[in-house]
């Protein structure tokens, strides 16, 4: 089923509401958009490259390949939170989403090209079809709107110079769609599905501020930022009980407005890049220790933001939540250091002598990571590469 | 067509193309004698009419490069780690008092006074050097002699008199002299500054709408004017599509307004991005005074000052973008400043759009054109010829159609000359000069 067009969007495409994730291909010049989500499956996407490179290497040279893993991993990376990982292209994946109310439309950045996949699995009756679609079709556009005016947000602080005017009346759309979706009800499923999720102990990702917006507080969708983002690591992050982690689903993948949107401006006042820089070094180290967050008293306390704060992330939700020990096996073995957000945007804020992706690919195995995650298949894997490198170039 | 006739006859057009840098600003000084344009880079040029020549077949004045010099140059601020542009953000003459030339130039911080005067002559004779300059022996002075003026090439020097710094946290986007020639306004997003021409180390803070949480700012000030006339009157848009009149005499702040103009909104026409095509990208009072324009995204509107519930007159500029905002907010068009001008009698106003399109719109006649400033058309002697826009259906011979425009090619900067029918149009790094046609 072809889905709706999207009004006029041509790249960055945004997907419509139920799955709005992608990979930035190596090469391309856009951006992803949740980079909370991103990172994870960036690290799954990664690990999983690195296995097909390696077991091709491998063929190459006769050696056994260990074909098992590499379709467990599929498997495992198809069946997590009802996406489906399609390659599109070199290093360019995309997820679809199993979503039936959907439709399933996704983006993606594969060198300029722009697809449209329709899942599959839908099953939806002549007669509601028309109706779903009108419905589906607006709160698409409205959902895809939200995606692109919170990307332009982020983007904006990576500037040196946001424009004021321009952050403003961006902040004031976004402000309007989310009254509407208020409005709607639909954000309050949002918020229900974000709180049910919360249960579970797995908190990779911790919210650590609420912003309440309105005078309806009952009503009102909590929205949740992510102050320190910290990738995925191993040790857990203790944090507030009042609020909810972040957790991958597939059913309502929504995106939570984040973080308080004055920082954006106060940066401009307060903060430079250095400052920015240094708050997210802070935040590392604060959150590696085990500290307990009180975001709130952070919320209060630390003025300039960081950029990786500012309209945080987003999170995708999981309507049927793996168990945690899946989470934990996919994620596990995967050396995180080199994805952090900050590392990120660091690198794309100083002249590039390292460009973010160039990080994710230097998984050089002399990099010394101040993880505590431990990666002992990676690191076996990377080694077994290196065993391969040698024997190539006979050193 | 023949009868489409332009409003100006527009036929003697001539580009100058002088520097690769983007055009940031255009204005004509009082006399309309020079024209002024400030860059990407932070330089000012200066176009200096030729006096008319009786033996010319040409009765009007081509312009021609008058001085150059560089503004303002990159700055960084390090308290903040931000690097602070050079680019001119707007530049405005003051009014001739004596040989020299004044004019106020502001980049996103700074705004500095310069002196542009020409030297055409030179005193030789001195007594204590050489021509060359080299200071002569005492001892083999015998003679005394008085220096002579003697005439030399004219050399035309701009010299910074003045430098306002210091005054604006956010990017300064207006000035705007007064009519009492000794005052200037300078607004940035949230404030707006009054200043002495003479005093640089102060300015007083007249309108400031910085919240005291930032998280509550929803509403920022895009252009200020003074009142061409009454010294104590001036007006600032905003970006939710408001307009404010604030007399100075009423308080030292001047926050709240003496008149307000809004137009209600259309509610059948309501969308998400309605709020941002109301932000008002530049305000203009009219030469008489009485009324103002003001340029939205889609259209341009004068209001009559005393009238603040609508508009009075309302011009759509280029609707057919109306179904492609989406577009247009992706890829931030959206966000385009435009600005627009009085012709010197305010019967006509002119404002730019995409394509390298500028429109003018007669009010009395209510008849509108719309005219390209491209290579093709700047032969001398050439008839502009009227551009139209088709939005459907099917598309006429010589007309666009709205997929086709390329919205990198936009024209945010044009100037009318204060008395006679000469428009300067900038087009990203080139200027175009149209004049009147000859009888």
């Amino acid at each position: 089923m072809q889905d709706p067009a999207p009004i006029g969007l041509s790249l960055p495409q945004l997907a419509a509401s139920r799955c709005n994730l992608c990979w930035r291909g190596r090469r391309s010049s856009s951006f992803t958009i949740k980079p909370g989500l991103q990172t994870l499956m960036t690290l799954a996407i990664k690990e999983h490259e690195q296995h097909e490179r390696l077991e091709k290497l491998k063929t190459l040279f006769g050696l056994p390949v260990n074909k098992a893993k590499l379709t467990s991993q599929r498997t495992r990376l198809k069946n997590q939170n009802g996406f489906h990982l399609c390659r599109l292209g070199r290093e360019v994946y995309t997820f679809v989403s199993t979503s039936r109310m959907s439709g399933s439309l996704l983006n993606m950045f594969s060198k300029g090209t722009k697809r449209k996949f329709s899942d599959g699995d839908e099953e939806i009756s002549d007669e509601s079809l028309v109706g779903a679609r009108v419905a589906s079709s607006y709160s698409l556009q409205r959902q895809s709107l939200l995606d692109m005016s919170l990307i332009k947000l982020q983007l904006c602080h990576m500037l040196v110079e946001p424009n004021l005017c321009r952050s403003v009346l961006i902040a004031n759309t976004v402000r309007q769609i989310q009254e509407e979706m208020t409005h709607d009800g639909s954000w309050h499923m949002v918020a229900e599905a974000f709180c049910s999720a919360g249960q579970s102990p797995s908190e990779r990702l911790v919210a650590t501020e609420v912003l309440c917006r309105s005078r309806e507080q009952d009503a009102e969708p909590k929205l949740f930022s992510v102050i320190s983002y910290e990738g995925c690591r191993e040790e857990e992050v203790v944090a507030d009980e009042t609020l909810c982690s972040v957790s991958v689903s597939d059913t309502v993948s929504n995106v939570c407005l984040a973080g308080r949107i004055g920082q954006c401006w106060e940066k401009s006042e307060l903060s430079g890049v250095e400052r920015d820089e240094e708050a997210l070094e802070d935040s590392r180290l604060g959150s590696g220790e085990d500290e307990e967050i009180d975001t709130k008293d952070r919320a209060s306390t630390e003025s300039p933001k960081t950029i990786g704060q500012v309209f945080g992330t987003f999170e995708i939700k999981n309507g049927s939540p793996g168990p945690d020990s899946a989470l934990e096996e996919l994620f596990s073995d995967v050396d995180t250091s080199y994805y952090d957000l900050d590392t990120m945007l660091t690198g794309m804020q100083s002249a590039p002598k390292m460009g973010p992706y160039d990080i994710l690919d230097s998984l050089a195995p002399s990099h010394s990571s101040p993880s505590i995650v431990s990666t002992p298949n990676c690191r076996s894997d990377l080694n077994e590469l290196d065993h391969i490198m040698e024997i190539i170039v006979g050193s | 067509l023949q009868d489409e006739t332009s409003i100006l006859d527009l036929n003697n057009a001539y580009l100058m193309k002088y520097v690769a840098d983007i055009i940031s600003t255009v204005e004509f000084n009082y006399s309309g004698e020079l024209l002024a344009t400030g860059d990407k880079g932070g330089r000012v040029v200066i176009f200096q009419r030729e006096q008319e020549s009786k033996n010319r077949l040409l009765s009007r004045g081509e312009y021609n490069v008058y001085s150059t010099f560089q503004s303002h140059e990159p700055e960084f601020d390090y308290l903040k780690s931000l690097e602070i542009e050079e680019k001119i953000n707007k530049i405005r003459w003051l009014p001739q008092q004596n040989a020299a030339h004044f004019l106020l130039s502001a980049n996103d911080k700074t705004i500095k006074l310069w002196k542009i005067s020409e030297r055409d002559k030179r005193a030789e004779g001195y007594n204590l050097k050489d021509e060359d300059g080299r200071l002569r022996d005492p001892f083999r002075i015998t003679t005394l002699r008085v220096p002579v003026l003697m005439p030399m090439d004219l050399m035309v020097e701009a010299s910074p008199r003045r430098i306002f710094a210091n005054a604006h946290t956010y990017h300064i986007n207006s000035i705007s002299v007064n009519s009492d020639y000794e005052t200037y306004i300078s607004a940035d997003d949230l404030r707006i500054n009054l200043w002495h021409l003479e005093i640089t180390d102060r300015s007083f803070n007249i309108v400031d709408i910085k919240p005291a949480n930032m998280e509550e700012l929803t509403e920022v000030i895009t252009a200020a004017e003074c009142h061409p006339h009454q010294c104590n009157v001036f007006v600032y848009s905003s970006s939710k599509g408001t307009i404010r009149l604030c007399d100075m005499r009423a308080a030292a702040l001047c926050d709240r307004h003496s008149k307000f103009f809004e137009e209600p909104e259309d509610p059948s026409s309501r969308s998400f991005f309605s709020e941002i095509i109301s932000s008002i990208s530049d305000v203009k009072f009219s030469h008489s005074g009485r009324y103002m324009m003001t340029r939205d995204y889609l259209s341009v509107k004068v209001w009559d000052l005393n009238m603040e519930n609508r508009p009075v007159e309302t011009y759509q500029v280029h609707e057919y973008l109306r179904s492609k905002l989406c577009s247009l907010y992706e890829n931030d068009c959206i966000f385009d400043k435009f600005e627009c001008c009085w012709n010197g009698s305010d019967s006509a106003i002119m404002t730019g759009s995409y394509n390298n399109f500028f429109r003018m719109f007669d009010r009395n006649t209510r008849r509108d054109i719309t005219l390209e400033a491209s290579r093709e058309n700047s032969k001398p002697r050439a008839m502009l010829k009227p551009r139209k826009v088709c939005t459907g259906g099917k598309r006429k011979k010589d007309e666009i159609s709205v997929d086709s425009l390329d919205f990198n090619k936009k024209i945010l900067h044009t100037a009318w000359h204060p008395k006679e029918n000469v428009i300067a149009v900038a087009a990203t790094n080139n200027l175009y000069i149209f004049q009147d046609k000859i009888n």
